[in-house]
């Protein structure tokens, strides 16, 4: 099973054409991903050579959908494009659509997640996020694909090289699935979106889920563990030893109260539960004691 | 700063008083003088608690004007050495309250925050009397409209003579912060003068920087200016740097990955007589090996360093350019004659890091080392850095 992203999963690459777009379906083909096409407004009826596939191209999303039956989309395109884009996956009816673009304006993103949310047929990964991996089986963004295996571990991370170093730490026990979900302040999944999910996926027996200082996601993430997680979590938070929100604003900083710190996040986790690493590799260790059913 | 607030107020229509900056005591005078009224005039630093700081004052009239400004020129204010001063008319005041717009990150939307009992710290009332300050979701989709405005109005129990006044302010700010796209905006304090006037006496804005390529006006606000000389250096080389007070410099990729070192380095450090780290600096993703350059050179600069811990995992990044990265640096900082002294721990992993740690054992400079893991790395570059003191 994994979650979000299968075997079955057909995939299609919004700015494949692009440099970034075209590197990474390359990768995403060479690990097993079935990428089925790209959509570049204006270049549709193009083909794409790729190692191993020649991948057409379509003008709109719904053109991919249509003729090739596509669930995934992957976004790279430039953020001044991507509140289009993502728009028009959403009125397509893509299932998922994962944002990979880096530095899209927050109105952006809050537009297009408000116009997903309406439409509800749509669930977004992102934006400014590395995309997730189900080992073995697909790869939808820029997670590499040769780190780990496939596994019975879920994982979920806000930070993009802290999810390569947590697979990379684990490599030998594999992943079912790993989402990296982005550190930007409106995202479209969120970790406790992620954590119900591998809690229903009966292909996960343990879960991870790193986090880092600001905002209070973490310590809602732990009340829902609490809550509806019956498999067994082990976190980390990144950002002890961090001084103090040098990035907050003054009337953000009310919002979130006493916690955004390190040690408020993993207490909070703690106290669901939640055995908590102090570093990546300590993490690591929980979780084989976890799974080895300590 | 307030004043570049009040411009950006202004250009939307959200009222507020005339003002004027001053760079001197002397134009300070001059615009006094124009006014010919009391004048208030504010120390203009990126931080609160001025008025404690001595850094606002009343002032009489020009000659007083001048003399209050001499005093608040050169203050230091929580670090913030003031450079500039905003003169404004007096203005009586009846009331104080208090209104923002902000992203709201727990729900994925925007919140409207209002109160109608201002004159205290915003945060101080949202702490003691949370009931005093309304909390009012707004719909990225649609948006503050006079409805909604009347909702923030109500919500925050403002007085009822002054609801059509305040809905107008309200519309203006929210103007304000979706066409500038601002992440936060805020008034504070929104004054009622005596004969029951709105006017913005206060405010800040933040900006998204994310935004700035449909804002080429906004590149006038950006701050180029850092107290500290390594953070300025690195923000004109555009790298994510943040000076911290330890002495192993601290290079890697990606915020979480970077943080998370930082983490273990001080742990490591707690057995070598509490060494920390120096700073933060992420290269981020596909970093090339100019940037890696860039990096390595500030880092070797700052005095407080005394071992250095370059900890990447290649997911974009190849390690390869990363270990080119720092054979340049070293060839860059020797061809200017400055010898290279401190010890390099380098761990490198992920994509090309087979060739990345081949390039660094030909190269075979003896301050760089090669170590396996992040946990052998972070406790080896705090022994170098505990050694070298």
């Amino acid at each position: 099973m994994a979650i979000y992203l299968t075997e079955q999963s057909r995939v299609v690459v919004q700015g494949m054409t692009g440099s970034e777009g075209r590197k990474h379906t390359q990768r995403m083909l060479t690990s097993g991903t079935r990428v089925v096409g790209g959509v570049t407004p204006g270049k549709g009826g193009q083909r794409v050579d790729f190692v191993g596939a020649d991948v057409p191209v379509f003008d709109s999303v719904g053109d991919a959908m249509e003729q090739t039956g596509a669930d995934v989309s992957v976004v790279f395109v430039p953020p001044k494009f991507a509140k289009a884009a993502v728009m028009e996956a959403t009125d397509a009816g893509m299932p998922l659509v994962v944002v990979i673009t880096e530095g899209i304006p927050v109105h952006d993103t809050a537009a297009f997640f408000a116009h997903a949310q309406a439409a509800g047929g749509t669930r977004v990964i992102g934006p400014n996020c590395p995309g997730l991996i189900s080992p073995g089986r697909a790869n939808a963004g820029i997670i590499p694909a040769d780190i780990t295996k496939p596994g019975r571990i879920g994982l979920v991370s806000k930070s993009g090289t802290l999810t390569y170093q947590m697979m990379y730490e684990l490599r030998d026990l594999g992943f079912s699935t790993c989402v990296g979900i982005g550190g930007d302040p409106i995202i479209g999944t969120t970790h406790i979106d992620c954590l119900a999910a591998f809690e229903a996926d009966p292909d996960t027996d343990a879960i991870v889920m790193i986090g880092e200082i600001g905002g209070d996601a973490e310590e809602r993430a732990a009340t829902y563990i609490a809550e509806h997680v019956t498999k067994p979590v082990v976190g980390y938070v990144a950002g002890f030893t961090a001084p103090e929100g040098k990035t907050m604003g003054h009337a953000g900083a009310i919002i979130s109260g006493s916690s955004g710190t390190a040690q408020a996040k993993a207490e909070a986790l703690g106290k669901a539960g939640v055995r908590v690493g102090k570093t990546p590799s300590e993490t690591a260790r929980l979780l084989r004691d976890v799974v080895a059913g300590g | 700063m307030e004043y570049q607030a009040k411009q950006l107020f202004g250009a939307h229509g959200v009222p507020g008083l005339p003002g004027e900056t001053a760079d001197d005591p002397q134009t300070a005078r001059e615009i006094a003088a124009r006014f010919s009224s009391p004048v208030v005039v504010k120390a203009q630093v990126k931080t609160g608690g001025r008025g404690k700081a001595g850094g606002v004052k009343l002032a009489d009239d020009p000659d007083d004007a001048q003399a209050k400004v001499e005093a608040i020129l050169g203050l230091d204010i929580k670090g913030h050495v003031v450079r500039r001063v905003l003169v404004t008319p007096a203005s009586d005041i009846a009331e104080e309250y208090y209104v923002s717009y902000l992203v709201d990150r727990a729900n994925r939307t925007y919140l409207a925050m209002a109160s109608a009992e201002g004159g205290m710290d915003i945060e101080q009332l949202a702490v003691e009397r949370p009931e005093a300050l309304a909390k009012v979701a707004v719909d990225a989709s649609r948006g503050v409209d006079e409805a909604k405005a009347r909702e923030i109005a109500a919500a925050a129990n403002f007085p009822a003579e002054l609801h059509d006044q305040l809905v107008e302010v309200l519309l203006a700010l929210w103007d304000v912060f979706l066409g500038e796209d601002a992440t936060l905006v805020e008034v504070n304090p929104l004054v009622r003068t005596p004969d029951d006037r709105l006017l913005a006496l206060d405010g800040k804005v933040t900006l998204d920087e994310n935004a700035a390529f449909r804002h080429p006006e906004h590149a006038a606000f950006v701050d180029k200016e850092a107290d500290d000389p390594l953070e300025r250096r690195a923000k004109e080389k555009n790298l994510n740097y943040v000076k911290l007070d330890g002495e192993v410099g601290i290079i890697g990729n990606g915020a979480g990955l970077v943080m998370s070192t930082l983490d273990v380095v001080a742990y490591a450090g707690e057995e070598f007589g509490g060494v920390r780290p120096a700073n933060f600096l992420d290269i981020g993703g596909g970093a090339s090996a100019q940037v890696m350059a860039n990096g390595l050179e500030i880092i070797l600069s700052d005095p407080a360093v005394r071992s250095v811990f370059v900890n990447v995992f290649g997911g974009i990044t190849a390690c390869d350019a990363v270990a080119n990265g720092i054979i340049a640096a070293i060839e860059m900082l020797k061809g200017r004659g400055e010898a290279i002294t401190k010890p390099l721990v380098v761990r490198l992993d992920g994509n090309n890091a087979a060739e990345g740690r081949r390039i660094l054992d030909e190269a075979e400079h003896d301050v760089v080392e090669l170590v396996d893991t992040m946990d052998d790395a972070a406790r080896r570059a705090a022994q170098l850095a505990a050694q070298e003191a």
